[in-house]
């Protein structure tokens, strides 16, 4: 099992004639992925390597029963995007672009929370299950099928943990990118959520960072309903208030949002920290192993 | 991306937020101009910097000089505006080193029956923008959220729909504003709550907001930002941008398309991604030293790109040692490691270069390193990185 993607997933690109759409739709099918097609509009007809090419994202889904979609379009276009997959019934909807307009995301995110569908995303790295399906930007040779579920508001510090994993042999149910943006579709209670009540994954390892109290909100669900092993690593204990550190949420504010606060909260939820990012690895083995 | 304060009134009156006439002074003379167009017997006098406490704050060159005076003269106004202009101003926010004030605005005086407090942020948890007003205005927010959070009222609203009257009823009972007051309240925070939402406002918040003897609100301070990520819908505010009040090598890096942030300590270091990249910061302090910045090359840096992320990093005088961190996903090792050689040739280094690289192309790259003859210490690990880098960073401060 695994959560969000498998290998009967069926993948379009949104933005597949752009420079990183087109990059990342070749990457994403020589990793496996079923990618069945793509959207630029004005395109339509033509083809990407093989791969068909519509106007509208209902077309595609209407020719080739795609089910999840992987948005590149810039930043002013995302939010039409986003609404255009939910319009087609696109049931997971992952938006890679940086830079969105966080009020843009404010109907967006009512809507999708209001329907069937999930986005991941935007400003992230995307979701993986290794072996069988990748949406999104990260190297997939560094993945290695196995039991640990990974979530996280950062990217490289993705590949960082998914890499620790794969050395020790743990290797990783799915891989689950949220974004680091305010407003993101997803979040870390959903995805675990979702790696509790999956029989494959054995634990649970997530990586958050200030800003926000999305972690804290993941702690006080964790101490409540999850009873697989968790850890959790966070990004920016050295950061200093009131500065925005990369990713838009990324920033403590009003002395809120602060490591501090967020280790606190996680560690009285009984999830193993790791105090350094070399230690992710070893923290979610230790928890697993304390079982 | 934040605005003075003078700019944010200039947005208000568009908006018909009410404001106090006011006028932007540079000069002594301006100053006292100002004060006589006014043509009140007070006027007040506020320096105009990117940061809060300037009421509390002191100038490094004048100690007894605050950043916020009443004047009772136009002679006076010059007397303030010479004691201001040019000079440093430190408050609670500034740190230490100030920030040098280049104009002032003098303010018309009025009649202030009470001061309320109100804000307007993005609520992360609800994913929805909030309006929060309080009965304790000129009061730091912060503080009263602490002590008594109870004093503290909030809406959430739509974008789309905007704040509901009914809202502003709930708020003007809490706040105890009745009649005119409560007729020029929903004004006030209706039109507020718009101008939030149509330019993309990250940040408002007005304290204190004074309600005067005749019950009509006023913003007597205006403390604006907004979302840089929609600044490309704002031609127009986007020019309020004052560089001038910018960290000189994270505008610079701005430039260069790279996130910098640039921070006290004496190690430098460069990452792709934001998490790693504070992670890094994280894991050098963790093995006692002490990071000189947060930066970011992002996922397609190139050569030129990463030679500009050292020079603005070298130029740091405070750096003694330097961390490379890469895991290299989309971008290669072996294009950082190139990238790296090039800028080692052009920039030239003064002081340790620790390299850690993973991921992509790793070997290849490691073998581009050790076979260029720079003088880099290669690293594995992130926990071996960190502690090379200290140990090089102490030994060349020894």
């Amino acid at each position: 099992m695994s959560i969000y993607v498998n290998k009967n997933t069926r993948v379009i690109c949104q933005g597949i004639t752009g420079k990183s759409g087109s990059f990342h739709t070749k990457g994403c099918k020589e990793y496996g992925t079923q990618m069945v097609g793509g959207v630029t509009p004005g395109k339509g007809g033509t083809d990407f390597e093989g791969t068909p090419i519509f106007d509208t994202v209902e077309e595609a889904v209407k020719q080739t029963g795609a089910n999840a979609t992987m948005i590149f379009v810039p930043p002013p276009f995302t939010a039409d995007a986003i609404l255009e997959a939910l319009d087609a019934g696109i049931e997971t909807i992952v938006a890679i672009t940086e830079g969105v307009p966080v009020l843009d995301m404010v109907p967006v995110y009512r809507k999708i929370r209001a329907s069937k569908s999930v986005l991941i995303g935007p400003n992230c790295p995307g979701v993986i299950t290794p072996g069988e399906c990748k949406i999104g930007i990260m190297p997939g040779y560094i993945h290695q099928r196995g039991k640990v579920g990974i979530v996280s508001r950062s990217g490289t510090l993705t590949y960082e943990a998914v890499w620790q994993t794969s050395q020790l042999g743990l290797g990783q149910t799915t891989c689950v990118g949220l974004g680091g943006d305010p407003i993101v579709g997803t979040s870390f209670i959903d995805v675990i959520s979702r790696f509790q009540n999956d029989p494959e994954t054995e634990g649970i390892l997530m990586m958050g960072e200030i800003g926000g109290s999305a972690e804290e909100e993941a702690a006080a669900f964790v101490k409540q309903h999850v009873t697989k092993p968790v850890a959790a690593f966070i990004a920016g204990r050295t950061a200093p208030p009131g500065k925005r550190m990369g990713h838009a949420g990324a920033i403590i504010s009003g002395g809120k949002g602060t490591a501090e606060d967020k280790i606190a909260a996680l560690r009285d939820a009984g999830i193993e920290i790791a105090e350094s990012p070399a230690d992710m690895g070893t923290a979610i083995q230790r928890a697993m192993k304390a079982r | 991306m934040k605005i003075h304060e003078f700019q944010a009134k200039q947005l208000f009156r568009q908006a018909e937020i009410a404001v106090l006439p006011s006028h932007v002074a540079r000069t002594p003379a301006d100053a006292s101009a100002a004060f006589e167009k006014l043509g009140g017997s007070l006027a007040v006098v506020k320096a105009q910097i990117h940061a809060g406490g300037r009421g509390k704050g002191t100038f490094l060159e004048n100690p007894t000089q605050r950043g916020v005076q009443l004047v009772r003269s136009a002679a006076e106004a010059a007397q303030v505006a010479e004691k201001m202009l040019g000079n440093t101003l430190v408050t609670i926010q500034t740190g230490p080193e100030g920030k040098k004030v280049n104009q002032i605005l003098v303010e018309a005086g009025c009649d202030i029956a009470r001061e309320l407090y109100l804000g307007i942020v993005l609520d992360r948890a609800a994913s929805l923008p909030v309006l929060m007003v309080s009965t304790e205005g000129g009061m730091e927010i912060e503080k009263v959220a602490e002590e008594t959070p109870e004093r503290i009222f909030k809406e959430h609203f739509e974008p789309d729909l905007g704040l509901q009257a009914f809202q502003v009823r709930k708020l003007c009972k809490k706040l105890g504003l009745t009649g005119d007051a409560a007729k020029s309240a929903h004004r006030f925070m209706t039109a507020m709550c718009e101008l939030f939402v149509a330019t993309d406002c990250a940040i408002v918040e007005i304290n204190p907001l004074v309600v005067t003897g005749s019950g009509q609100l006023i913003a007597l301070d205006a403390k604006v930002s907004f979302d840089e990520n929609a600044m490309f819908r704002h031609a127009d505010i986007n020019e309020f941008r004052d560089l001038d009040e910018e960290e000189p090598s994270e505008v610079r890096a701005g430039n260069a398309g790279l996130s910098y942030v640039k921070l006290d300590g004496n190690i430098a270091c460069l990452v792709n991604g934001a998490g790693l990249a504070m992670s890094t910061m994280d894991i050098i302090k963790l093995h006692g030293g002490q990071p000189a910045n947060f930066l970011d090359v992002g996922g397609g840096a190139n050569a030129e790109q990463v030679s500009e992320a050292f020079r603005i990093i070298l130029d740091d005088k405070n750096v003694q040692a330097v961390l490379v961190n890469i895991f290299g996903g989309i971008m290669k090792c072996t294009t950082i490691a190139k990238a790296l050689i090039e800028a080692y040739q052009n920039v030239g280094f003064n002081v340790p270069l620790v390299v850690r690289l993973e991921g992509t192309e790793v070997e290849e790259g490691k073998k581009l390193l050790r076979e260029s003859g720079v003088a880099i210490v290669t690293a594995d690990g992130l926990t071996d990185a960190a502690k090379k880098v200290v140990a090089a960073a102490a030994h060349s401060k020894a």
